[in-house]
């Protein structure tokens, strides 16, 4: 028998349990006459403690809309399309392999041939349409993984609320509009 | 006709007029505050902010609570009995307002006596006047006509006499220490030593009966909005609910104001004679304050349980404490 936990178990004879934190069980008083009344008392001091405690932590409140939690790099967000920097092409070339990637069906792609001399991608195609529709999305980061040219990335923008289902379906000029960056990113080691 | 209350002093009606307007324009502003202290507090305890949207700080919250209660309808059950279910909200606030005329503020300065009036039956006054706030629970909660209110008066009829024997006998110590039921006097009384360091078992347990005479946590049970959906409150809507909520308030000034004056020596303090009052606030809103960090602490006691602890523990302690406070005034004086 062990004193320390009072059920028979000793946390010594069991060795996993070394890397384990044991929490030990803090009995309540046992009710009844002057005792209990007296153990009461003394719980009621420290759950008072305990209160006191919080309020001088100080609040934990995030105020959202004022202030937005940090998101990790690698957060998948409402999707980004790309160009090249320096030529401005885009780096789409209509390939639909997003879209057969795609385990929700939401990216439809209708391809195009480049006319030379007023190119749109640096391919040989370019995509004429490139919708996504983000009330169907799952944001699983497929279409990015899928993407031979890095045309498509998913961003960290997580604020995409709307109040008609329609305006959720987002254009290819809309993905590739510079992002207003609404959404911190955390910093190293947070 | 017998006078009401026998004052020992004698003051113009004028004075009297003045001094009831400003401890009533006093109380009255302090209590939409006291609402929002206590859910900003109750959120730092967890925490939260608590309200900071309406006005700075969200210092307004109370105008909008108010703006809103009145505009709701004021409903009323088609088998309520209509003249109590009406007079159920209206005789706590009056009970509250009652009992705020013994509230002493300051000692007699410059002819003027700080506070509505010194009756020499000063705590019998507090406890009529307060058991008449109980009447309004009662009366509302059975005249709803809703199994809900019925139980939650149900439960603070139990309550009640749970709790009233122990308040009266903790007051009782002070009274034998002070030598009178009057509140200045008692107040007076407390010029070397403050009654809460004699009278520290006496302090406690009219705490715990205030706790119970306010409907506080861990004593809310006819309320209880967890199980009775605010009993005797259920079926009031509107500014008869908000003048439920309003009196909760105004009885946890009262509670601390008598346990201010009777055990944390009233309006005494430091400064000169013209701060009485303040230190007298000062002293209740510190009285609140725990109130509130209570209520952010204790979970609801059980029906039984409160009863096990008014009639076995309480009431045991405070007769106790009554009769070596008896003994030691006798040896000593």
């Amino acid at each position: 028998m062990s004193a320390e936990t009072g059920n028979g178990f000793d946390p010594k004879s069991a060795p996993y349990l070394d890397s384990i934190e044991v929490v030990e069980v803090q009995r309540g008083p046992e009710p009844g006459g002057l005792g209990g009344a007296y153990r009461a008392f003394g719980e009621t001091l420290r759950g008072l403690k305990t209160t006191m405690a919080r309020l001088i932590e100080g609040p934990m409140t995030i105020e959202y809309p004022e202030e937005k939690t940090p998101v990790y790099p690698r957060f998948r967000g409402r999707h980004k399309l790309h160009k090249f920097e320096d030529t401005g092409l885009e780096k789409c070339v209509g390939c639909s392999l997003c879209a057969a990637a795609c385990p929700a069906d939401c990216i439809r792609v209708v391809a195009a041939e480049n006319i030379p001399g007023d190119r749109v991608s640096a391919g040989e195609r370019y995509a004429a349409v490139y919708e996504i529709n983000l009330s169907r999305c799952i944001f699983c980061g497929y279409c990015e993984i899928a993407c031979p040219f890095d045309a498509i990335t998913m961003g960290h923008d997580y604020e995409m609320a709307d109040y008609d289902r329609r305006d959720l379906i987002f254009t290819k000029e809309m993905l590739l509009a510079e992002p207003v960056e609404r959404t911190p990113l955390k910093s190293e080691g947070e | 006709m017998l006078p009401f209350a026998d004052t020992g002093f004698a003051e113009a009606t004028w004075i009297m007029v003045a001094k009831s307007v400003v401890i009533f324009a006093v109380i009255f502003g302090i209590l939409p505050v006291l609402t929002v202290v206590e859910r900003k507090l109750i959120g730092r305890f967890q925490h939260r902010y608590g309200p900071n949207r309406v006005g700075p700080y969200g210092l307004l919250q109370p105008l909008a609570d108010v703006g809103k209660l009145v505009s709701k309808e004021s409903f009323r059950p088609e088998n309520a009995t209509k003249t109590l279910f009406i007079l159920g909200p209206l005789l706590p606030v009056v009970s509250g307002v009652l009992a705020l005329a013994i509230i002493p503020w300051g000692n007699v300065q410059g002819g003027v006596g700080f506070y509505g009036i010194d009756v020499p039956i000063g705590i019998l006054y507090f406890f009529a006047v307060g058991s008449i706030a109980f009447y309004g629970l009662l009366l509302g909660g059975w005249s709803s006509g809703s199994k809900y209110s019925l139980l939650g008066a149900m439960r603070s009829a139990a309550q009640l006499i749970s709790y009233e024997v122990s308040m009266g006998l903790a007051l009782l110590g002070v009274i034998m220490m002070s030598g009178s039921l009057s509140l200045v006097d008692t107040v007076q009384a407390q010029g070397e030593m403050w009654f809460i360091v004699p009278q520290f078992v006496g302090f406690l347990i009219f705490m715990l009966a205030g706790f119970a005479e306010t409907n506080r946590t861990p004593f809310d049970m006819p309320e209880a909005d967890a199980e009775l959906v605010q009993g005797f409150m259920t079926e009031y809507g509107g500014m008869r609910f908000g003048s439920f909520l309003l009196v909760e308030y105004m009885e946890i000034l009262v509670v601390s104001g008598i346990a201010a004056a009777m055990f944390l020596g009233g309006w005494m303090g430091p400064g000169p004679s013209f701060l009485d009052p303040i230190w007298m606030l000062a002293k209740m809103i510190g009285l609140v304050l725990i109130f509130i960090w209570v209520r952010a602490t204790l979970p609801r006691l059980r029906y039984d349980q409160l009863m096990t602890l008014g009639w076995k523990v309480l009431l045991p302690l405070a007769t106790l404490n009554v009769l070596v406070t008896a003994i030691l005034v006798v040896v000593f004086s």
